[in-house]
C-alpha cells in the first residue's frame, strides 16, 4: 500500500474509534483512549519515531474528526475536553480543511535544487538563462540563490545533464489556486480567501496532513435527538459501497437516518430548467452558457473567474432542488448531504436548506462501527425515480448530456468539456471568459473540478474506472429522463 | 497440483477499508496465472469482527492464508509463493 492508501486507512480507523466511542457509554474517556487504543504500550512503531510522537498524531488527527481545527490546538486540551466541546457545539462554521502541520516536517520546502549530478560544465547555461541572476558557480559547480530565484525552472530546462530538479510539495503543486503554501517554518498553510475547497491538497498529499473537519458527531447528535434525520445521497454514490442503491438506502436507515433521498431526484430538475435557461440564452444571442453544479467550480467562479459570472446559468444545484423537495415534505428535519469531496460543505454551508454533510469516508465509517453488511439488506424502493441522465451527473460530461437529452431539438448544443481544474484549465476559463465565446464553436462548457467528475472527489472510496462502470449500468437500467415527469 | 483459491473479501468493512480497489484483482489473476488460480468475490470472511480487527482490513484468503491489509502486490506475492510451495 502506498502512503497515501496508508494515511486514508488511518483517517478511516479514527473516524470508526470516535463514532464506536461516541456509541458507547462513556464517549469522552473512550476518545481520549483512541490514540493508546491504536498505539498500545510496547507496540511495533509502524511510522514514526516512537510510539509518543505517532499518539500524538493520532490525537490531532482526532480533534479533526470531532469537528475541529488542528491548527488551534495547544496540546494542553485533551481529547476528553475536545469530545464534551462537540457534543455541546450547536453550530459549525465556514472552515472546511484542517492541517496535520506536524505531518508537514517530513516534507522539503518548494525550491529549485541543483543535485550532484551538476558537471560544472563549461557552457553554464543555467547561468546564463537565468533572468533573475540567480545561480553562480561556487567550487566549480552551479549554485541557486533561493531568494534571487522566481522558480521559473528555464535552468531545469537547459541543463545538459539534468542535474537540476524541482522539489515538488504536493499540496502546493495541487492546489490550482495557489491557496496552500508551506511558509518559512516549513508547515502547510491554507489561505481560506484563496481556497476554494476542492480538496485535491487532501488527496495530493503523502502524509495524509490534510484533513476535513468533519461534522460526524453532529450529525450523530441529530440521530439521537427527536427530529427526523433525512440524507441526500450523491448520485455519485453508486459504486461506492457495496450492493445496489435499494440495499444502501436499508443499511441508512439501519445506521440512523430516518429517510433517504437520491439527488438525481434533483438532477433531473436541475437539467430540464437548464435545457430551459440554455435555450433562452442562444435566443438572445449569447455565444456560451456554462454550467454551475459543481461546489468547487462555483467558488471558483466567485473568488477568482467573477469575469465569467454573466454566462454561468441561474440553474441551482441537484442537491439545491433536492433540500427543498426535502424540507417540503419533512419541514422540521435535519439534512444531510452524503458527499463525494470537501467542495459541498461550503456549498451546504450557504444553504438554509441542508444542515450537515457526511462525506463518503464517513459514511462508511459508520457502517463499519455499527457493524452493518450492506449486501445483506433488504431493497427499499425510493419515493421517486431518477433518470438515467440524472444517475450520471457524477461523471464528467454527464451534466451536459443530461441538458442536451432534455432539448427538444438536441443539434443546438454543443459541448465543451473541462475534465477537471488546474493551473491550465483555470488559464482556458479565463480566456473563454474574456473573449465571451469558445474558440472551437462550442456553446456549453461544462466544469467539474475534480478530473473524472464528481467520482474523483476527495472523500470517494472506489477507484474512477470501476465506479464509472457500476454507474454506467445502473444507469442503462434506468428511465431516460423525456420519460420522467 | 490442487487449484489455488483466492477469496477477496466484499463485506463492508473490507470494501470501505480500501477492498474496492482490489476488484481489478478479480481480471489480473486469470490473466495471469490462466486456471491453476481461482478467484472470487466473498461476503464478509468473519475477520474483521474480531476485536478491532477492521483495522487490518481489508481482507483476502489465498486458500487458508490470510493476507491482511491487502493489496493487488501483497495478494499476488502469497500466490506466487504458494505456488513456489507446491
Ligand atoms: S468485511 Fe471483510 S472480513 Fe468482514
Amino acid at each position: 500500500m502506498n502512503n497515501i492508501g496508508q494515511a486514508i486507512h488511518l483517517k478511516k480507523e479514527i473516524l470508526v474509534r470516535i463514532i464506536k466511542a461516541f456509541l458507547s457509554d462513556n464517549f469522552e474517556k473512550n476518545t481520549r483512549l483512541i490514540p493508546f487504543d491504536m498505539r498500545p504500550k510496547g507496540i511495533e512503531v509502524p511510522y514514526r519515531c516512537c510510539v509518543y510522537k505517532e499518539r500524538a498524531i493520532i490525537k490531532d488527527r482526532t480533534i479533526a474528526g470531532l469537528g475541529f481545527p488542528i491548527e488551534e490546538d495547544d496540546e494542553t486540551v485533551s481529547l476528553s475536553d475536545y469530545a464534551k466541546q462537540a457534543l455541546e457545539r450547536t453550530e459549525i462554521n465556514n472552515r472546511h480543511l484542517t492541517v496535520l502541520q506536524a505531518a508537514c516536517k517530513g516534507c522539503a520546502t518548494n525550491r529549485i535544487y541543483v543535485t550532484d549530478l551538476c558537471q560544472g560544465c563549461v557552457a553554464r547555461p543555467c547561468q546564463s538563462v537565468c533572468k533573475f541572476g540567480a545561480v553562480s558557480i561556487q567550487n566549480g559547480k552551479s549554485v541557486i540563490d533561493n531568494e534571487k530565484c522566481k522558480k521559473c525552472q528555464m535552468c531545469v530546462k537547459v541543463c545538459p545533464y539534468k542535474a537540476i530538479v524541482k522539489i515538488s510539495v504536493p499540496c502546493e503543486d495541487s492546489c490550482p489556486v495557489g491557496a496552500v503554501k508551506k511558509d518559512q517554518t516549513g508547515f502547510a498553510n491554507i489561505d481560506y480567501e484563496k481556497c476554494i475547497n476542492c480538496g485535491k491538497c487532501i488527496s495530493a498529499c503523502p502524509f495524509g496532513a490534510v484533513h476535513e473537519k468533519s461534522q460526524i458527531i453532529d450529525i450523530l447528535k441529530a440521530m439521537k435527538s427527536d427530529k427526523k434525520v433525512i440524507a441526500m445521497i450523491a448520485p455519485s454514490v453508486v459504486g461506492q459501497f457495496p450492493g445496489n442503491i435499494y440495499q444502501l438506502k436499508t443499511a441508512m436507515i439501519n445506521a440512523g437516518f430516518d429517510d433517504v433521498y437520491e439527488v438525481a431526484q434533483g438532477a433531473d430538475i436541475t437539467a430540464n430548467t437548464e435545457a430551459k435557461e440554455f435555450t433562452e440564452r442562444m435566443d438572445e444571442g449569447q455565444k456560451f452558457m456554462t454550467t454551475s453544479c459543481c461546489a468547487g467550480y462555483n467558488q471558483l467562479i466567485k473568488k477568482h473567474l467573477p469575469e465569467i459570472k454573466p454566462f454561468v446559468s441561474d440553474t441551482k444545484t441537484p442537491l439545491y432542488y433536492t433540500a427543498e423537495i426535502v424540507k417540503k415534505d419533512f419541514p422540521d428535519s435535519v439534512t444531510v448531504f452524503i458527499s463525494p469531496c470537501v467542495a459541498k460543505r461550503a456549498e451546504c454551508y450557504e444553504n438554509e436548506n441542508i444542515n450537515y454533510v457526511m462525506s463518503f469516508e464517513e459514511m462508511g465509517a459508520l457502517f463499519i462501527a455499527k457493524q452493518i453488511e450492506i449486501t445483506a439488506c433488504e431493497q427499499t424502493n425510493f419515493v421517486k425515480e431518477c433518470s438515467k441522465q440524472a444517475r450520471r451527473f457524477g461523471i464528467t460530461g454527464g451534466v451536459a448530456e443530461s441538458v442536451k437529452s432534455s432539448l427538444n431539438d438536441e443539434t443546438i448544443i454543443k459541448p465543451h468539456i473541462i475534465n477537471g481544474l488546474n493551473k491550465e484549465s483555470i488559464k482556458e476559463l479565463k480566456t473563454i471568459a474574456k473573449c465571451g465565446e469558445c474558440s472551437n464553436g462550442c456553446n456549453i462548457v461544462e466544469v467539474m473540478c475534480c478530473e473524472g467528475g464528481c467520482i474523483g472527489g476527495n472523500a470517494t472510496i472506489n477507484n474512477l474506472k470501476t465506479s464509472q462502470k457500476l454507474i454506467d449500468s445502473f444507469a442503462d437500467s434506468s428511465e431516460d429522463i423525456k420519460k420522467i415527469g | 497440483m490442487e487449484k489455488i483459491s483466492v477469496k477477496v473479501c466484499t463485506g463492508t468493512t473490507c470494501f470501505v477499508m480500501g477492498g474496492a480497489n482490489l476488484q481489478e484483482l478479480h481480471d489480473l489473476i486469470p490473466r495471469k496465472y490462466g486456471d491453476k488460480v481461482e478467484v472470487s468475490g466473498s461476503p464478509c470472511l468473519g475477520l474483521c469482527s474480531i476485536n478491532w480487527e477492521y483495522s487490518k482490513a481489508p481482507y483476502v484468503k489465498v486458500n487458508e492464508a490470510v493476507v491482511n491489509e491487502a493489496t493487488v502486490e501483497k495478494v499476488l506475492a502469497e500466490i506466487d509463493k504458494q505456488i513456489g510451495n507446491n
